[in-house]
């Protein structure tokens, strides 16, 4: 077997088993790596963490409602030459040569990298329903053509590719099946205090104790709208801590609640759940 | 030798490409498979594409390899460690037997043994100076089970996935997610400028400025849901109420009307049961455009006599007061006939569909079960009705 690059987690980041294997089967195959999970289990961060642990540079597409597949390749800026044919500058841009405004897009950028580089493309599902289609090629082959330059942009190394999705829109099965794919499950508590350690690591062990137990108690309320996630745990903690929260208090009281639920009717739902005396340790 | 495992998933619906298969084949070829955990992981990953099909995944999986469970736990690594134990010196207990031998009675003792032991000195368990087992005090013998990491037979067979399965039950957001396929989207808002076009026009143009514009798209849809209320369908009430809510809340359509019924509308639909608020069918059909998407949603489960009967239209009204007319199934057709973009959406899961007045009105609305996968069929059909 050839030599792949290998994640294991770093520091900050503590991946699961299952999550390790999914990256390295990816890396190895060289398919993009399609990741799911509830909102707030680190799926972006799994992007950075990989970067880091296997030193390279990371390429962050932030997907939004408005963004097409193409403005990751590359764009060509007609405006700016239409200015410049109208009020020339001396700005050195040559108006006769259109390569001075073609820019790379995220993807382009990466193509072009002298090395093998990590892309994020971040929530593709808020983009257009087609939006996944229009790049099936591109993340197949590694490359794309620039009509108006009449060239071939093909990646020197194949970038480690990782797409994260929230599950809002449906993604096209044609793309479904060229991705590995992942869905990150909410840590058991083990895992959660080792994530907790690596993130906060001078609090006070009965306060993280407190904290987490009750963490999992409002979680266990099923008629939470959005369940409180890791990162909002993390939050809390860090207000509960620089609050100077007495540990015994978490438990009676759950202080600082509005860091955890965001939503005003799952406030509603564990006070009530509080008055039942459910959702506790 | 994985056939079985790809004909097991054939089994469970789940849809394996031959580009997914072979990449799958592919990896364990190149070796990115050690045991019977990475198979777990890396098949899962390759080979599913979807958390929804998760707890197929898991009952393939099991019911491909649960026989050959025991396998892995002799890997090499492991056998090597055991001959090098017998080498090392302490207060460890001793056994002066080859290594085949051990091994050799270990399966013989496995085939033996019915139940479980801690301490001891003879059955695979845990404590105990018995050379088979874990935690025990033995230095040379057989450890079952690979600490720590949980065997892949064991994980497949919790199937704590099944929560995730599409075909059952879900959720609002879910629903949310069917119902915007069912947005169609065209160019009929307010005219806006389409700065796109304006600026490849001017470049066409020599750089001389063209305005082009272009109305914003808009959705038309509107959408009409028919709830059955009361009844056999209070027990539906929750997952009722979470499609209404998800409807609801979504942006976009043009309309969003709820009306009720229970069991078979007779003339009137309700705006709201506790008030009796109710407005005549025919003047809600007086308001349908081909824009217009009708999801019924009820079990369709009643007396045949409530849907059939010939005798008055509504065989709970006052015949004094109310004219005859259409019964129940001829209200279910005539509404039809008005607005063929229409779904039945049942509440009850399908094996309960054998049932005359069932038949009878799917015979006229085609009926999909209230699941994830039954909502995004029924969008499938609103969006080309037949």
């Amino acid at each position: 077997m050839a030599a792949f690059d290998q994640f294991s987690g770093t520091n900050t980041y503590i991946a699961d088993d299952a999550l390790l294997s999914s990256v390295n089967a990816a890396i190895a195959l060289e398919r993009p790596l399609l990741v799911r999970g509830e909102p707030g289990t680190g799926k972006t961060m799994l992007a950075r963490s990989v970067a880091e642990s296997l030193g390279r540079p990371l390429f962050n597409w932030h997907v939004k409602s408005t963004t097409l597949a193409k403005e990751g390749l590359y764009t060509y800026d007609v405006v700016q030459r239409l200015n410049d044919s109208r009020f020339p500058d001396d700005s050195g841009r040559n108006v006769s040569d259109i390569r001075s405004y073609i820019k790379m897009g995220v993807l382009g950028q990466a193509f072009q990298a002298d090395e093998r580089v990590v892309v994020l493309i971040d929530e593709i599902d808020k983009a257009d329903i087609e939006f996944p289609n229009d790049l099936l090629r591109e993340l197949d082959e590694m490359a794309f053509s620039i009509p108006e330059l009449d060239e071939t942009v093909s990646a020197k190394h194949r970038p480690i590719t990782i797409i994260t999705s929230n599950a809002e829109k449906e993604l096209p099965t044609a793309f479904l099946r060229r991705c590995v794919f992942h869905y990150i499950e909410f840590p058991t508590r083990d895992r959660l205090r080792r994530i907790v350690d690596a993130h906060l690591p001078d609090l006070d062990n009965d306060l993280v104790e407190q904290a987490v137990l009750r963490f999992y108690g409002v979680r266990k309320i099923k008629a939470l709208k959005k369940k409180p996630s890791t990162s909002e745990l993390l939050d809390w903690l860090v207000v509960l801590a620089s609050a100077g929260a007495n540990p015994d208090d978490i438990a009676s009281k759950l202080p600082f609640l509005g860091t955890l639920i965001k939503q005003e009717q799952d406030l509603e739902t564990v006070a009530a759940a509080m008055r039942r005396g459910q959702g506790g340790a | 030798m994985f056939d079985l495992l790809l004909f097991n998933l054939r089994t469970q619906n789940v849809g394996v490409g031959l580009g997914e298969w072979l990449t799958f084949l592919k990896g364990i070829r190149d070796g990115l498979v050690v045991d019977l955990e990475g198979l777990y992981t890396f098949g899962r990953a390759v080979l599913i594409q979807s958390e929804n099909q998760f707890d197929a995944w898991d009952i393939a999986f099991e019911s491909t390899f649960a026989g050959v469970e025991l396998m892995p736990e002799l890997s090499p690594e492991l056998l090597d460690w055991l001959k090098d134990a017998a080498a090392i010196d302490g207060e460890v207990v001793e056994l002066d037997v080859p290594f085949d031998e051990i091994r050799r009675q270990f399966y013989e003792r496995l085939k033996e043994q019915t139940e479980r032991h801690d301490g001891g000195d003879r059955w695979i368990g845990t404590g105990g100076t018995s050379p088979y087992g874990s935690h025990g005090r033995s230095r040379n013998g057989i450890r079952v089970g690979s600490g720590g990491h949980r065997s892949a037979i064991a994980v497949a067979s919790e199937r704590r996935w099944r929560n995730y399965r599409s075909d059952a039950r879900l959720d609002v957001r879910d629903f949310q997610v069917a119902l915007r396929a069912l947005r169609k989207l065209t160019r009929d808002g307010p005219e806006e400028l389409d700065v796109g076009r304006t600026i490849r026009k001017t470049v066409d143009n020599g750089g001389e400025i063209e305005l082009e514009f272009a109305r914003a798209k808009q959705n038309r849809v509107h959408l009409v849901l028919l709830l059955d209320t009361g009844g056999s369908m209070d027990h539906h009430a929750r997952l009722v109420s979470r499609l209404f809510t998800a409807a609801k809340a979504m942006k976009g359509f043009k309309s969003i009307t709820t009306l009720h019924f229970h069991n078979v509308p007779y003339g009137y639909l309700y705006k709201d049961f506790a008030t009796h608020q109710r407005v005549p069918i025919e003047d809600v059909l007086a308001t349908m455009s081909p824009h217009h998407r009708l999801v019924w949603v009820g079990d369709a489960s009643m007396a045949p006599w409530e849907l059939f009967g010939r005798h008055h239209g509504n065989p709970w009204g006052d015949p004094e007061r109310e004219p005859v007319g259409l019964n129940g199934l001829g209200w279910l057709k005539r509404v039809r006939d008005v607005c063929n973009a229409s779904v039945w959406l049942n509440p009850d899961p399908e094996r309960f569909w054998d049932h005359p007045t069932v038949s009878a009105i799917g015979a006229i609305y085609p009926m999909f079960p209230l699941t994830l996968d039954g909502l995004r069929d029924a969008v499938a059909h609103l969006r080309s009705p037949g």
